[in-house]
């Protein structure tokens, strides 16, 4: 393992998506835009759209990488680029690490802007503020990242990749908690989503959004992702394999 | 240690079906080697198997004294696929920059590759807005970055035009001269007379390993074709 490479492999992944304004664009605007949207969807109903809005900032991050990051290792498999880093004195760990921390940037910009327009312009309140609520947001971006990276593994082409969507994260936002408390579903649900990365994301997001603390759920939540985070890399760096 | 690459009763197997067998040859240092073959011989797999890409089913390949595809061989060898694995999305330069921090090389080195393939005018270029024998001489330029002892090349000369095929054929020599190894698959057997030494493989299997000179004496024929064609029919 070197930081040279690593850092060479963050500084490649950010220049390629920079010779790519258009998917800068739509990474950075598209969350913004979304949640206008859903501002006067709820229009009148503002304490409903207070009360969703900061959970729905932490799963942005997590749904963009996820796809993002699928997306780029498949073509990576499938360029021979990979097949190539892998003949050269490259750690596993390096290509890993590389990604990690030119998304987890991506996420933090996407964050920032999202998090300013929610809170400074739609008139959301969180108690935590918004170091606790970008903290929530970097990390949630990772765990849908190194998922991504994980998951490329069984996508034959980007048809399929971009399939894990609805097949990966559809099923966690549907029981994170984020439409139904937890406690109010079925229990079978309630024990899967227990094992759900996108549950403790929502979690954090509500405990950034009533207490100013760093309250002890919050920090187990971000253990919890953390732990993911590590498990994720670990499965994905089993997926690239040196030899056939 | 004379050998560059050394493999003994090599076989290699996919899905239960057998691709390479009972393979076994040797490869001098400081030669250009062709290896030669229709396509579906086993061409890549066997090159792959020299860059330690895929495990044999059976038998062991050496390189440069190490068995093939361990740690301490990284930084010795380079592999250019028939495929430019090259990011399409970066520049000739940036891919350049990239590899070479990979590899831990200067800028001046990654200039003087960039020259060497005749893509200099082109470096602040696009890869993907490149034609497709320029591609493959990006490829080319990353693996001579790290000054390989070993260059494995499979089918780089495809598509290119006489001129630039001429001049990377001097190129190689160039390298040769200077040491490194260079292992060349093409499927077209007029490139055969412009290796030092020649692989015949068909069917996954060794045919005849020798200099042009000495396979188309040995076959009584006059060049590489019908020497192939006569060796296939001794063999059956």
């Amino acid at each position: 393992m070197s930081p040279r490479r690593t850092f060479a492999t963050a500084g490649r992944v950010l220049k390629q998506l920079r010779h790519d304004p258009r998917t800068i664009g739509l990474i950075l605007l598209v969350p913004s835009i979304l949640m206008i949207i859903l501002k006067y969807v709820f229009n009148d109903a503002s304490a409903s759209f207070q009360q969703l809005a900061p959970m729905i900032l932490g799963i942005f991050p997590f749904a963009v990488m996820f796809v993002v990051t699928s997306i780029a290792t498949l073509r990576e498999r499938t360029s021979g680029t990979l097949e190539r880093l892998m003949t050269m004195p490259m750690a596993k760990l390096d290509l890993l690490l590389g990604y990690g921390l030119a998304f987890a940037l991506v996420a933090v910009a996407q964050g920032l802007l999202a998090g300013a327009i929610t809170l400074g312009w739609l008139g959301v309140t969180v108690e935590g503020g918004a170091v606790h609520m970008l903290t929530v947001a970097a990390l949630s971006g990772l765990v849908g990242m190194t998922l991504g990276l994980f998951s490329s593994a069984f996508a034959r082409s980007e048809f399929q990749a971009v399939q894990f969507l609805p097949a990966f994260v559809f099923p966690q936002l549907l029981m994170c908690g984020l439409f139904v408390p937890r406690a109010q579903m079925a229990q079978l649900l309630r024990w899967i989503s227990d094992v759900m990365p996108l549950t403790y994301v929502v979690d954090a997001m509500k405990q950034v959004t009533l207490y100013s603390a760093w309250t002890g759920q919050l920090v187990r939540d971000l253990f919890v992702m953390a732990a993911f985070v590590v498990g994720a890399l670990i499965l994905g760096a089993a997926t690239l394999k040196r030899t056939r | 240690m004379k050998n560059a690459v050394f493999i003994d009763h090599l076989s290699v197997t996919r899905e239960k079906t057998g691709i390479l067998h009972d393979i076994s040859l040797s490869v001098d240092q400081g030669l250009v080697v062709g290896l030669l073959g229709p396509s579906g011989a086993g061409k890549t797999t066997l090159m792959q198997a020299i860059m330690g890409l895929v495990r044999p089913a059976s038998g062991h390949v050496t390189v440069l004294g190490e068995t093939a595809g361990s740690k301490a061989l990284r930084p010795q060898i380079g592999y250019v696929t028939q495929s430019p694995s090259v990011y399409l999305d970066l520049t000739v330069r940036e891919n350049l920059r990239y590899f070479g921090a990979i590899a831990g090389t200067s800028t001046a080195r990654e200039d003087r590759v960039a020259r060497d393939v005749h893509l200099n005018e082109h470096a602040g270029q696009l890869v993907a807005s490149l034609s497709g024998g320029q591609r493959a001489r990006v490829s080319l330029a990353v693996a001579l970055l790290g000054h390989p002892r070993l260059l494995v090349l499979d089918e780089p000369t495809v598509g290119l035009d006489p001129v630039l095929r001429q001049e990377l054929w001097q190129q190689f020599h160039d390298l040769a001269d200077g040491g490194v190894t260079l292992i060349i698959s093409s499927h077209v057997m007029d490139e055969a007379s412009r290796c030092d030494s020649l692989i015949l493989l068909r069917d996954g299997r060794l045919l005849a390993t020798g200099s042009p000179a000495e396979l188309t004496r040995g076959t009584r024929t006059r060049n590489i074709e019908d020497a192939f064609l006569k060796l296939v029919e001794t063999t059956k």
